[in-house]
């Protein structure tokens, strides 16, 4: 690949203080900033369910408290989402994927993909594999208080591994399905699985 | 709301396209316009945005989104640009550039915030501050296309020197095509203002905003707060989710 022109004059925060946990072409905040594509939705506790299913077939539906009661975990992870923002040691709280099938007597995946379904209509698609062995979870907290609905509560995905479109807000279903189902940014240009240490941004990259 | 979005192919593989200036508009103090020759752009649809990566000449680089300014069709290709309080790309682009510098850039990106002439319905646009700009590329589009689509735009603005493309704005709602332009100023207003003095709120939106039965596509963008209480507030007021569309503008976003 030819050298990246200069932008004369351009000298930025530099690289000296280049943080070994920041993927390439991302850069820091402090705040946490929400990017969603429409309305947040009210959340509606009495009415919450978060379902698995397999294909079809229901495995597995939880109401709030049911939820709730469900063996909780705790995790401090980065984040890294598309639009080139990163933030270093987000706190959250929640019942891992691996907790999800263990209560639907599942000791694997029925199938390799995952399409995600949320209120409002979005999903993501996910191999089933990034969400197992701890590396995902549906999170009901955010820095020790309750997720709030404009980051995604009452309870979001959290895939933190990959770009942040993927830790889907306001989830209420993991599909179990073969073959993947690209979901709503997938089918937008966006990257099917989306490693910030890869820079799969977008469609092709 | 997967089911409501324009169809834009994605080209195969976003490449990296050098970007010259060859234009600079300061449109308030702290916003500017950057008019660019980009050879080989494929070309985008009104809302779409890119990502500018500059390159300092230790190797170092910085990459941030951007909407596109300009009108699928026309002459120039344009980037507005607001500059943010230690906005490391923002105050290079607004700041320091010259005619003749050049940046990387690719896209368009995102086929979901965008509209086309071909789309029914009316058209409601909400804007804060340098949230107008993929909305100015929709109106300007509607222009371009000579669309009489019914449509409001619904802005919000410091003051009456931060508001982005104002001649531009008074030119296109006085030119007989339907578009209505609707503007407050939420900090400061000059003597004899006519328009609005508050941040916009429901009543605001219900004053402005195409009855629900009419089904107007809705495009918001600007700063979280008014994106989030803007979008409530319309669907409260009887509009689908699935017409209402968000982008939002901030330090640490767009």
């Amino acid at each position: 690949m030819s050298e990246p022109p200069i932008s004369r004059g351009f000298r930025g925060r530099g690289s000296g203080g280049r943080n070994a946990r920041v993927p390439p072409g991302q850069h820091l905040v402090e705040d946490f900033p929400v990017l969603s594509a429409g309305p947040t939705p009210e959340p509606d506790l009495a009415s919450w369910r978060l379902t698995l299913e397999d294909g079809d077939t229901p495995l597995g539906e939880w109401t709030w408290a049911q939820f709730n009661a469900l063996p909780q975990t705790d995790v401090t992870v980065d984040i890294h989402c598309v639009t080139t923002w990163s933030k270093l040691d987000t706190d959250w709280h929640g019942v891992l994927i691996d907790t999800l099938l263990e209560a639907c007597g599942l000791s694997e995946p029925p199938q390799p993909y995952v399409l995600v379904h949320c209120d409002g209509g979005y999903t993501t698609n996910v191999p089933a594999e990034d969400l197992l062995d701890g590396k995902a979870m549906v999170a009901t907290q955010f820095g020790g208080g309750p997720l709030d609905p404009e980051h995604g509560g009452p309870a979001r995905l959290l895939v933190p591994h990959l770009y942040f479109w993927k830790s889907a807000k306001w989830v209420r279903k993991l599909q179990f399905v073969d073959p993947e189902v690209p979901g709503f940014w997938e089918e937008n240009g966006y990257h099917i699985y989306g490693d910030p240490w890869r820079e799969q941004r977008y469609d092709g990259d | 709301m997967a089911t409501d979005t324009v169809a834009v192919a994605p080209p195969k593989r976003l490449q990296w396209m050098t970007a010259r200036i060859t234009g600079v508009i300061d449109e308030t103090p702290r916003v500017r316009t950057l008019v660019l020759d980009v050879p080989d752009w494929p070309g985008h649809k009104a809302g779409q945005h890119v990502d500018v990566r500059l390159t300092a000449d230790d190797g170092y680089q910085a990459q941030r989104s951007y909407s596109l300014a300009s009108a699928p069709g026309a002459a120039k290709l344009e980037l507005t640009v607001e500059m943010l309080p230690n906005g490391e790309v923002s105050s290079y682009l607004a700041g320091e550039v010259r005619i003749g510098d050049t940046f990387e850039m690719r896209g368009p990106i995102g086929g979901y915030f965008v509209w086309t002439e071909a789309l029914d319905g009316p058209l409601f646009l909400v804007g804060g501050g340098s949230g107008i700009v993929p909305l100015m590329a929709m109106l300007r589009q509607r222009a371009a296309s000579a669309s009489r689509t019914p449509t409001t735009l619904l802005y919000s603005s410091r003051t009456l020197g931060d508001i982005i493309y104002h001649a531009e704005l008074e030119k296109l709602a006085a030119d007989g095509s339907g578009l209505t332009v609707i503007h407050t100023l939420t900090r400061e207003q000059p003597a004899g203002w006519s328009g609005e003095t508050r941040r916009i709120d429901r009543a605001m939106l219900e004053q402005t905003v195409f009855a629900p039965a009419l089904s107007p596509r809705i495009f918001i963008c600007g700063p979280t707060p008014l994106v989030e209480l803007a979008a409530r507030d319309l669907r409260d007021l009887g509009h689908a989710a699935q017409r209402i569309k968000t982008e939002r503008f901030g330090p640490s976003g767009k």
